[in-house]
């Protein structure tokens, strides 16, 4: 054992007596000779051509796409153009499976399950639980996925990305964060868990941590379809018809970019108190323009991302749907669990512009963001007894279209603020579960696992609680 | 020897019948390939045309931070392939890079595929070189080479193939072009058949080789079976913390001794 340890530290010993004779710069020197030979090497077997273009093509795209004036506007252009073709393509299919599944598998199944005399509680968990979840789930986020995520693949391919870091990434630096935070920062606009894991280009473990904890600010897959539907049925419903698509376009950029904001000023924060430090330099490699390949990339981002996501909505909203049916059908003194606990808490919804519902519905949709909005949905038809929906006789909405999942919620009582303040609460907000795990495999520590998880929901408090005291403020006037 | 039309349907070369696409599956492999390269390369698309896997992936640097790895079969040998996070050098810091640098020196890959851009070819080098420096077998991968012509960047492939003492095959991986080329000459290395003579640095200074060599003979008596010795006497002479550290604890003889699922467990994510 002693003799092993000797031998060990020999090696080490050697070494320092080594490291002078060899002298200090023989790194450099080493360097300097693959460079060297490389150029050598390539000067033997690499022709250029005879007279070098001035400047080309992809030259001049950067200098438009990166410019200092144009860059965001552009951006936000791009930006804007993919929601908006997303929010007017996505609304005649979502119409037409919502009207298949909801309104007539759902009675269908009903039917059936009577005519075989299922006991009602396993006929509520089954159809009214698990079916009529998942069936909102893929009714109400599929058309606007099969539109969005192809574009943004394209966009991906296409060698944007690099360049929306590339404006950002000044930023970044100056408020004391990594740029290469804006490269992770645009990976979870995909899914933040993935964001989480690329932070690892960040060498930093200061600029890491920071990285990693201000990831959830940028929307991501699970949450796009849910700003992308608010936005549609509330805030391009209240703008004249024909403007109404690029209202709700601009609404959901709005929040994308409020994101990037928050992003920026809790980064700012957090290196200049509990992480403070010096931004650390680093080269950004623009990558050459590609022209994407078109089919491959419609079929890897359906397969992907489109039916990636929706495999995850499904999986977690069957849970989730049998979980509202019992809360919504389990009574302590004549009332629902489930009514209980958004009574309790209505009123301090009501001060943030939420309700109860919301509430709930964020607490059973921890593990996944994609079901926020068929768990609202679900949770609303319960709480307001409309046990008519699909219970084959008696429907009482017509769900055929976007604007048919709005006469739900109107009727829970939702108005143009509450919409405003469910989009702002779904960017500040808890990390989904997989998320929060990664956090912790990803920095090993319970203590910043802890903050990335808390900190966007004290955010959300805050932020809606005030917009809705001056909506209310400024309403009452 | 008579030339008629089957030679084509007999030269490996030729047949793509002969890829077989494993996916996942990776039992029994015969040997381990690496895929190595500067980020943004293709080093994934590459990946996924012989797996048959669908790895994603995008046009930007790191899109790739963990270790993927996939199976093919090919000419009736099985093969375990590994796509690594690109990475500039051997000798930097990051997590990323780290996976891909621990892979390629302790990871001992039966043949290391080196992806690189044609287009930006001897800033590549940089990387391929410092691979050279501590790899017995390796192929590279001229990927882009549409790019290149677009760009009326020409290449000499065999001229690079003598300098770098590996086979240097052109492709355009996004098209699928060169893949059996590739294939080929990753079979040849693997079994063999193609002797590699990588290309090494000549202008080490006498007293550096003294120093490696003294300290590789008392890491070896210390470590036996420590892949790579040479890198590792120089990152200490060079004084790498991480690597004092792992000599010190132990950790450089556990990790490294060849106990190949250790590493995987050290590096699994």
């Amino acid at each position: 054992m002693n003799n092993q340890q000797s031998g060990k530290e020999a090696i080490l010993s050697t070494a320092n007596n080594l490291r002078w004779e060899v002298g200090e710069n023989f790194h450099d020197t080493l360097m300097e000779s693959i460079y060297l030979n490389a150029s050598d090497i390539t000067k033997r077997a690499v022709t250029l051509p005879a007279e070098k273009e001035t400047i080309s093509w992809e030259q001049k795209i950067d200098r438009i796409l990166t410019s200092r004036y144009l860059g965001f506007p552009i951006m936000f252009l791009i930006l804007g153009v993919v929601f908006w073709v997303t929010i007017v393509g996505a609304n005649v299919p979502s119409s037409l499976i919502a009207s298949l599944l909801l309104d007539t598998v759902h009675p269908a199944l009903k039917s059936f399950s009577a005519a075989i005399g299922l006991p009602f509680w396993l006929d509520g968990v089954l159809i009214d639980g698990a079916y009529l979840s998942m069936a909102w789930v893929i009714s109400v986020m599929l058309p606007p996925m099969m539109i969005f995520f192809p574009l943004f693949t394209l966009l991906e391919d296409f060698g944007y990305l690099p360049r929306v870091s590339f404006n950002m990434d000044s930023l970044y630096r100056r408020v004391g964060a990594h740029g290469k935070q804006a490269l992770t920062m645009a990976m979870g606009f995909g899914c933040n868990a993935a964001g989480v894991v690329a932070t690892r280009v960040i060498d930093s473990p200061r600029e890491r941590l920071i990285a990693i904890i201000t990831n959830n600010f940028s929307l991501c897959n699970g949450r796009w379809p849910t700003q992308i539907l608010i936005a549609t049925i509330f805030i391009g419903a209240a703008a004249p018809a024909y403007i109404a698509g690029i209202v709700s376009a601009a609404a959901v950029v709005f929040i994308a970019v409020l994101g990037i904001v928050f992003s920026l000023i809790v980064s700012w924060g957090l290196s200049k108190s509990v992480l403070k430090g010096e931004a650390s330099a680093f080269s950004l490699e623009l990558p050459p323009y590609r022209p994407p390949r078109v089919l491959r990339t419609l079929y890897t981002s359906l397969i992907d991302r489109t039916i990636f996501v929706l495999w995850r909505a499904i999986v977690f909203a069957i849970p989730a749907g049998i979980v509202i049916w019992l809360v919504g059908n389990i009574t302590v003194g004549g009332e629902s669990v489930g009514n209980i606990f958004m009574n309790w808490v209505n009123p301090f919804a009501f001060i943030l512009g939420l309700n109860g519902v919301i509430i709930l519905a964020y607490i059973i949709a921890i593990p996944a963001n994609e079901i926020v909005i068929p768990t609202v949905l679900m949770l609303t038809v319960m709480s307001l007894g409309l046990t008519g929906v699909g219970e084959g006789s008696g429907v009482m909405f017509q769900l055929d279209s976007a604007f048919a999942t709005k006469d739900i919620l109107v009727a829970g009582g939702w108005t143009l603020l509450t919409g405003i303040n469910l989009m702002l609460f779904s960017l500040l907000h808890n990390p989904c579960s997989t998320t929060i795990y990664t956090i912790y495999k990803e920095t090993k520590s319970v203590k910043w696992t802890m903050i990335s998880t808390f900190l966007p929901i004290v955010m959300g408090l805050i932020v809606t609680f005030f917009v809705t005291q001056i909506w209310r403020l400024i309403a009452q006037n | 020897m008579s030339l008629n039309a089957n030679n084509c349907e007999v030269c490996p070369i030729h047949n793509a019948g002969n890829l077989k696409r494993l996916g996942i599956d990776m039992s029994n492999f015969d040997f381990v390939v690496a895929l190595a390269g500067n980020p943004n390369t293709g080093k994934s698309t590459v990946f996924n045309n012989l797996t048959g896997l669908k790895q994603h992936t995008g046009n930007w640097p790191g899109k790739t931070v963990t270790r993927a790895e996939g199976g093919f079969e090919f000419n009736n040998s099985k093969y375990k392939l590994v796509d690594l996070p690109g990475t500039y050098s051997l000798l930097s810091t990051s997590t990323d890079e780290e996976v891909a640098r621990d892979f390629i020196l302790f990871g001992q890959p039966d043949v290391t595929v080196i992806v690189a851009d044609a287009t930006r070819l001897e800033r590549n080098l940089n990387l391929i070189l410092q691979i050279l420096e501590i790899t017995e077998r390796a192929v590279l991968c001229l990927n882009l080479m549409d790019e290149a012509e677009r760009n009326k960047i020409k290449i000499d492939e065999r001229m690079l193939s003598k300098d770098l003492g590996i086979p240097v095959i052109p492709t355009v991986a996004r098209y699928n072009k060169g893949m059996n080329e590739l294939l080929n000459s990753i079979y040849e290395v693997a079994t063999g058949k193609y002797i590699c003579q990588p290309h090494r640095l000549k202008s080490k200074s006498r007293e550096l080789n003294f120093a490696v060599e003294k300290l590789s003979k008392m890491l070896l008596k210390e470590f036996p079976n420590l892949p790579n010795v040479k890198w590792v006497a120089l990152r200490l002479l060079e004084g790498d913390q991480s690597i004092i550290d792992s000599i010190r604890n132990g950790e450089l003889g556990k990790i490294y001794s060849g106990d190949k699922k250790k590493l995987e467990m050290e590096q699994a994510v």
